[in-house]
């Protein structure tokens, strides 16, 4: 319940229309109750946190948590994208797989595994995230310099960024066997929470601080809404649009670095795969138009962990995971549906009401 | 009216004939490059050629169905997965339902055609947009192909084999060491892929859908102020790439003989890269089934250029497709900007 009485003073900010902002975030809370009541019922020990005899907590919740972490950390970036441009980075799951191989390979310095580190992990970390960051700045250069949608524009990593991948790491899988690289990924020591669940509450506090410590987040919404007029009162469009990919590829890194460490290798074929639709469904999911404009962070954080919770849920009812993009897609659908202004026309026209479109921004 | 037809004209004189001569420009360098470098593995050989259409046969008629969507200012990203999920309908329906070629012909049209049918509506009457609705229907199709079988299934059925392999010889041919004539030979699928493509040029040059096509895509309002119905035309150009996408998938999998899950991977990013290369304008409004083959013509060079090398992995030819790609876009970017100016 705090996490709703938190988003909902974020989304305040901007417009009074409070009443759809209170909406936003209705359907995503629900969603994951939803999700959750299922599970209760089908698995009664879902809430059941134990420790195991290593000293760590297990349950089916804390995988949940635990697993969506990097799904919450692309979410926070897809978020900004979809706000400022009006389209989604579809390509953070290649750029996942190519930051996993850049880290990999300084790490084991050109071997295909290695027991010991070639460079300090720092160096890895911070030459992957700079190459995510290049990828996301070419993104941004496509959509906000040279004006193209921002799905064509990142088709182009999508389809060319695990083959780079690939390129990296010589068409090898990487493997960096060193107790020190799989914290990211595992544990801090004796602490008995996984590390990812850290690092995406770290993600999402720093980026949420800086929304709201600076103009940005107001910024991002308004060149979102429309573009032109927020050029002609003095914002920097292009510039700002030009940061959510940046921003987007960075996140895209990080995750990328957390999902290499709980393998302890990178594997250019299976990391992050698939995972840019979770982030889409994550956003559209947390109440987020995606057409661009209003956006609420925290929106896509419950929709992340719906999710995944969704996910963990679909394998504990033995669906395969070749099998899962099946029901996204559908839930996708029926979101996007149900998002779709002339949806919401059809519906306010039924209920014979004064339709008050809610204006997206396109 | 007529001064608007005249305008539209002249735009293409601007856009699309430069982008179409850069494309044909490419095409005939890299292929005569390929000739010269690789003359000794047989690159300038008739058959090379044909090969180019014999292994993008589908491809083509994929690309042109993108095509048309492209030019209402939409995209249709599913095509790769819709490609799959006939080849494994197809491929499952014949040889464990012991269903005869004709009708897993029919089923593979139907699946396009279904396709097209629920996209189209999702887009156009929905009004949402069509990269997220064909970013379902991609995840949609690719796990419904793996909820079938996730296991290969190599088509055996004597018919559908016929058709695959029925060699269609022509007069031209090369010589071989000792002197004999081969024949240069396409398969059917190459033929059906050609008359299917001459269908859609014919229909998008000639007929009233085809030019509604164009007026929609190059500005949906002055459309829409000309008496137009929008939404029902952007829905036949999705029900069109729809059908054209089982009928490629059929194609490809004359070609492939099989279905697996893994099949026809980014075949979307060819399709689209294919349009785009082409002098499709991503932005609406521009482009021809013409330009297309040129843009199927010249990934199918880079594909095999690529492979005569030998040791560049075949990863080489995403990244190769999706700079030229980029570089296209690019282009078009800069010439947008450029009227825009004038």
């Amino acid at each position: 319940m705090s996490n709703r009485k938190k988003a909902y003073t974020t989304t305040k900010s901007g417009h009074g229309i409070r009443q759809i902002t209170s909406m936003r975030l209705f359907l995503p809370i629900v969603c994951l109750l939803a999700v959750l009541l299922v599970n209760v019922i089908t698995t009664p020990n879902f809430f059941v946190i134990s420790m195991s005899g290593n000293g760590v907590l297990s349950g089916y919740i804390v995988d949940v948590v635990n697993r969506a972490s990097e799904l919450v950390i692309l979410a926070v970036g897809m978020t900004l994208v979809t706000a400022a441009s009006g389209g989604q980075d579809i390509s953070v799951g290649a750029v996942m797989a190519v930051a996993a191989a850049v880290c990999c390979q300084i790490l084991s310095g050109g071997e295909v595994s290695v027991n010991s580190l070639a460079n300090p992990i720092i160096l890895g970390i911070v030459a992957a995230i700079l190459a995510s960051a290049l990828c996301g700045a070419f993104n941004g250069f496509l959509v906000a310099k040279l004006n193209i949608q921002p799905m064509v524009a990142t088709l182009i990593l999508f389809t060319a960024g695990r083959g780079i991948a690939q390129l990296v790491t010589n068409g090898q899988i990487t493997y960096i066997r060193v107790g020190s690289y799989q914290v990211m990924g595992g544990y801090i020591g004796k602490c008995p929470i996984p590390t990812p669940i850290f690092i995406a509450i770290a993600v999402v506090i720093i980026v949420s601080l800086i929304l709201k410590k600076t103009a940005l987040g107001l910024y991002i919404e308004s060149v979102g809404i429309n573009g032109t007029a927020s050029r002609l009162v003095g914002l920097n469009s292009t510039m700002i649009k030009f940061l959510t990919y940046v921003i987007c590829g960075v996140m895209a890194g990080i995750a990328g670095v957390v999902a290499s460490s709980r393998i302890y290798s990178a594997d250019a074929n299976n990391i992050g795969l698939n995972l840019e639709m979770d982030a889409i469904l994550a956003v559209a999911l947390g109440g987020n138009v995606l057409g661009g404009g209003k956006f609420s962070l925290m929106g896509s954080v419950i929709g992340a962990y719906t999710i995944q919770a969704l996910t963990t849920t679909l394998y504990a009812m033995s669906v395969k995971g070749d099998q899962l993009p099946v029901y996204k897609a559908i839930v996708v659908i029926i979101i996007v549906i149900i998002q779709s202004p002339v949806f919401k026309q059809f519906l306010a026209n039924r209920k014979a009401k004064q339709a008050s479109v809610v204006k997206g921004g396109n | 009216m007529g001064t608007f037809k005249t305008k539209t004209k002249k735009n293409k004189i601007n856009g699309n004939t430069f982008l179409l001569l850069v494309t044909i420009l490419l095409f005939v360098v890299m292929y005569v490059a390929g000739m010269i470098v690789f003359e000794d593995k047989g690159f300038a050989k008739p058959q090379m050629f044909l090969n180019l259409f014999i292994n993008n046969a589908g491809l083509l008629v994929i690309a042109v169905g993108q095509t048309i969507v492209m030019i209402t200012a939409g995209i249709d990203i599913s095509v790769g997965s819709v490609t799959a999920l006939v080849c494994m309908v197809m491929a499952n329906q014949m040889e464990n339902h012991g269903v005869s070629a004709y009708v897993a012909v029919m089923m593979a049209l139907g699946i396009g055609l279904i396709y097209g049918v629920v996209q189209g509506f999702l887009v156009s009457y929905l009004e949402i947009q069509p990269f997220i609705v064909s970013l379902a229907g991609l995840f949609f199709g690719r796990g419904l192909t793996s909820m079938i079988s996730t296991e290969m299934i190599a088509i055996k059925n004597k018919t559908f084999l016929a058709w695959a392999n029925y060699k269609i010889y022509l007069p031209i041919g090369s010589y071989s060491r000792q002197g004999k004539f081969r024949p240069a030979y396409v398969f059917p699928s190459v033929v059906i892929a050609l008359i299917i493509v001459l269908i859609v040029a014919l229909i998008m040059k000639f007929s009233k859908f085809g030019r509604e096509v164009y007026a929609v895509g190059g500005n949906a309002q002055s459309a829409m102020m000309m008496g137009l119905n929008v939404k029902k035309t952007k829905f036949k150009a999705y029900v069109m790439s729809g059908f054209l996408a089982g009928c490629g998938g059929f194609l490809f999998c004359l070609n492939s003989c099989s279905g697996f899950v893994e099949q026809a991977k980014g075949l979307e990013m060819d399709a689209i890269s294919a349009s785009v290369i082409g002098g499709t304008l991503l932005s609406g409004g521009v482009g021809t089934p013409f330009g297309t083959i040129f843009g199927v013509l010249i990934k199918g060079t880079i594909q095999q250029l690529i492979t005569t090398q030998g040791t560049l992995s075949s990863w080489w030819v995403r990244i190769v497709l999706s700079a030229l790609l980029c570089f296209f876009i690019v282009l078009q970017a800069i010439i947008g900007k450029m009227k825009k100016k004038a």
